[in-house]
């Protein structure tokens, strides 16, 4: 009771960050929320594992037929692309830093940068499918391949490609429409972000989460070894 | 001596008023972030699809009450038992203990005011009726056919039913127990309150602890799983089917990589409940605090090396076989572990026959059956013979039912007086007991004997062997007796809600930091955060006596 009486009145006196009424004390609070993000993360993991069990089950069982399928997807654009995601993950880490060192000007305008990566990491990911779709390489009905590996076993390369990639698009996506509710919730000084960091140390923390997939999707499936 | 409190916090004159009276309007309980409210909130929802599935259920039984069948045609008894065991598992047994009992509990058990993420919690509960409104639509309107399995390629390539909207119910009912998951992790790894060691904290916490440990990593994989066969059935994507390059079985890998360990999602915390009523109705101290501790992480560890035994027919290798069937022995072990533990606690403890203790002698009793018969499906060689058929079925309700819906009811009427604060009528508590438990085993015992004979599950007919029809009939007589069981509880505990004497802050005298607070209680739980000084489960039995704190049990 008293530490709680004690964080109140500091939070009332010097601004500091609020206290939620089921916490006793700040950093109870502030470690309560970045372990729930972790054990969070842990559920990602293994929702994209069992994509990943599979993909790995097919890669050894066709390996050919996936070295063939993969050469048709574009390397630099694919190169391209991890750039502009590990440097989103940069312009993040800065958001928090500057979070925490309560400089709103330069915290959102690293908020705004990972944003602007973010939709440039999409464009380029909208360009490599389109192709695709222009190739016939998409799964289903229309799906065309001439080459000497079975159909069937070149399809999978490629539903896998869509299925990960494009789960892995959608947190980017959930990714921007959070980063942006966190810039505006900042720039309105909303109580809920305000004199707070671990809202952004959070957001990041799921940023850097989805870079890391697809620091894993780059090799596994653009740079297949013959 | 008050034990973990030091003094108690009872009602006075300007203590808060209890959650029940915090508010009145109906949106003060939807938009509730209170643990206890959304604990009730989803005791209604589990309550309302545990009815929905009882129907189902019935239907199966009176469909097998003839060998050419009753009413049902093949593909109406495909739904009702696919419905029966969709409702069952994903919104009943699943959710049942953990998102009731747990939410109402956990905080409190440890000293604390709330979950970590009282806004998620009440997301938890909103993503439960959704997805549970998803699978009820599906099953409304044309229903759907695949079993709860939903096996590829089956439901990805060839079924006509509503398969998609019912996965939809499934997906994000599994949301649902993930957020009651983390939020449960770190409740109880940053809330405890000073003084409540690892170890003092009561096995239940264990118990859920164990629990939220498999959901978290489990479900997401199930999730994506079902997301595969969705975008299969929908787009075409290939992942399963063989006509587009897939692998049937790895559905089947990814399935019971979730499925067999959420089988210890529903035990696990039916376990915890043992716990704190067998310690209470001794009077005595657990038996081996530890080992039972440490037994629910075993559980939790070993349930995820053992999917492969639900695949010995499945065309995995045998020698993957023997591997997944060894492990699967295994797991009995720290099942034996608590099994023995709660044995060594009734024994020469100060036994009082009331409700909640007679559900546990039922939980013990049917899981000890339930668990050993696991052990003949464990070995292949019986398993190639008992593969689908009702020995399977008999199995699995014994572990899964009995553990649970007995762990539930125990736990139910033990903290029933402190959810409401009113108590209900302990003669007609424990007639309902023993009609429950006789009424489980006339249904299932016999269907044991069927399974061994030869009767297949999903079968809606059975004029090849008109032999069974004895089983059968006991097996729908039993049922019919397990209804009335479940009826009577439902009638006096709704009636105690208004009739009820009042319960009082301890009515068993019970140990734990639940038992020192108000019934109900209030809002923020404790007026002042407990410094706990006593390990758990303090129980004396002679000081009992001699202090005459423990209320006759006749007044009840």
């Amino acid at each position: 009771m008293s530490m709680k009486t004690e964080a109140l009145q500091a939070a009332h006196g010097a601004e500091e960050q609020p206290l939620h009424h089921q916490f006793e004390e700040l950093p109870q609070q502030n470690e309560s929320y970045v372990v729930g993000m972790w054990v969070f993360l842990v559920t990602e993991i293994m929702f994209f594992g069992g994509m990943f069990l599979a993909y790995v089950l097919y890669r050894w069982r066709y390996s050919e037929a996936w070295f063939e399928a993969h050469t048709k997807l574009d390397i630099p654009l694919g190169t391209t692309n991890t750039v502009v995601l590990l440097t989103s993950s940069l312009t993040m880490a800065l958001a928090v830093h500057f979070a925490q060192l309560r400089n709103k000007r330069l915290q959102l305008a690293m908020l705004g940068a990972t944003i602007g990566l973010a939709c440039v990491f999409l464009v380029i990911k909208a360009f490599e499918w389109s192709a695709k779709f222009q190739h016939g390489l998409v799964p289903g009905p229309n799906f065309t391949w001439e080459g000497l590996v079975p159909a069937p076993q070149a399809q999978l390369f490629y539903s896998l490609y869509f299925g990960m990639t494009g789960l892995h698009a959608l947190h980017v996506i959930i990714g921007i429409v959070v980063i942006g509710v966190l810039a505006l919730l900042t720039a309105l000084d909303h109580p809920l972000v305000k004199n707070d960091f671990i809202p952004t140390e959070l957001v990041g923390l799921y940023w850097h989460f989805v870079d890391i997939v697809g620091i894993f999707l780059f090799p596994l499936f653009y740079l297949i070894p013959k | 001596m008050s034990t973990v409190a030091p003094v108690f916090q009872g009602e006075s004159p300007q203590s808060p008023p209890s959650y029940l009276k915090a508010g009145h309007t109906i949106k003060s309980w939807l938009l509730t972030g209170d643990h206890k409210r959304i604990a009730i909130l989803y005791l209604i929802a589990v309550s309302v699809f545990f009815f929905f599935g009882s129907i189902a259920a019935s239907m199966i039984r009176v469909e097998l009450v003839s060998p050419r069948g009753v009413m049902l045609e093949n593909d109406t008894y495909n739904k009702v038992f696919t419905a029966h065991g969709i409702i069952m598992i994903f919104f009943f047994l699943i959710p049942a203990i953990p998102a009731v009992l747990g939410n109402f509990l956990l905080p409190i058990m440890i000293g604390a005011r709330d979950l970590a993420f009282p806004r998620l919690n009440l997301l938890s509960w909103y993503l439960y009726v959704a997805g549970g409104l998803c699978a009820l639509l599906a099953m409304a309107f044309g229903g759907v056919d695949t079993g709860w399995t939903f096996y590829t390629p089956y439901s990805s390539m060839y079924s006509n039913t509503n398969v998609t909207l019912t996965i939809v119910g499934a997906f994000i009912a599994g949301f649902s127990s993930i957020a009651t998951g983390i939020n449960f992790i770190v409740t109880v790894h940053k809330m405890r309150a000073p003084g409540m060691t690892w170890f003092r904290l009561p096995l239940m916490v264990w118990g859920s602890y164990a629990t939220s440990v498999i959901i978290v990593l489990g479900t997401p994989v199930v999730a994506i799983t079902l997301l595969l066969v969705v975008m299969e059935r929908v787009f075409h994507i290939g992942v399963f089917s063989p006509e587009l390059g897939g692998d049937p079985v790895l559905f089947q890998h990814l399935f019971w990589f979730y499925s067999h360990p959420a089988v210890y999602i529903m035990i696990l915390p039916a376990m915890g409940v043992i716990n704190e009523v067998i310690t209470c109705f001794t009077r005595k101290r657990i038996f081996g605090y530890h080992f039972i501790a440490f037994s629910s992480l075993a559980i939790a560890g070993l349930g995820f090396l053992v999917w492969g035994h639900h695949m010995f027919v499945s065309s995995q290798s045998m020698y993957q076989g023997m591997v997944f069937s060894l492990l699967s022995y295994l797991v009995a072990v720290p099942s034996a572990i608590k099994t023995f533990n709660w044995t060594a606690t009734i024994y020469k403890g100060s036994v009082r026959f009331q409700t909640p203790f007679l559900y546990v002698l039922g939980f013990i009793g049917l899981f000890v059956v339930g668990g050993l018969t696991g052990l003949f499906l464990a070995a292949m060689s019986t398993d190639v013979h008992l593969t689908d058929t009702y020995f399977v079925v008999a199995h699995f309700h014994y572990v899964m039912v009995g553990g649970t819906i007995m762990g539930f009811l125990a736990g139910l009427h033990f903290w029933w007086p402190k959810f409401f604060g009113k108590m209900y009528p302990d003669n007609w508590g424990k007639l309902s007991a023993l009609i429950i438990f006789i009424g489980f085993n006339l249904t299932f015992l016999p269907q044991f004997v069927l399974g061994y004979l030869g009767m297949p599950r999903r079968y809606h007919y059975y004029y090849f062997a008109p032999e069974f029809q004895f089983w059968h009939i006991a097996s729908t007589a039993g049922a019919s007796i397990l209804a009335v069981g479940f009826l009577i509880p439902a009638v006096y505990l709704l009636w105690s809600l208004k009739y009820g004497p009042d319960a009082g802050p301890n009515p068993w005298g019970a140990k734990g930091l639940e038992w020192t607070i108000p019934s109900p209680p209030p809002t923020t739980n404790f007026v002042e955060i407990p410094v706990v000084r006593e390990e758990p489960y303090a129980y004396d039995a002679e000081a009992d006596e001699r202090e005459e704190r423990v209320p006759a049990e006749t007044k009840r």
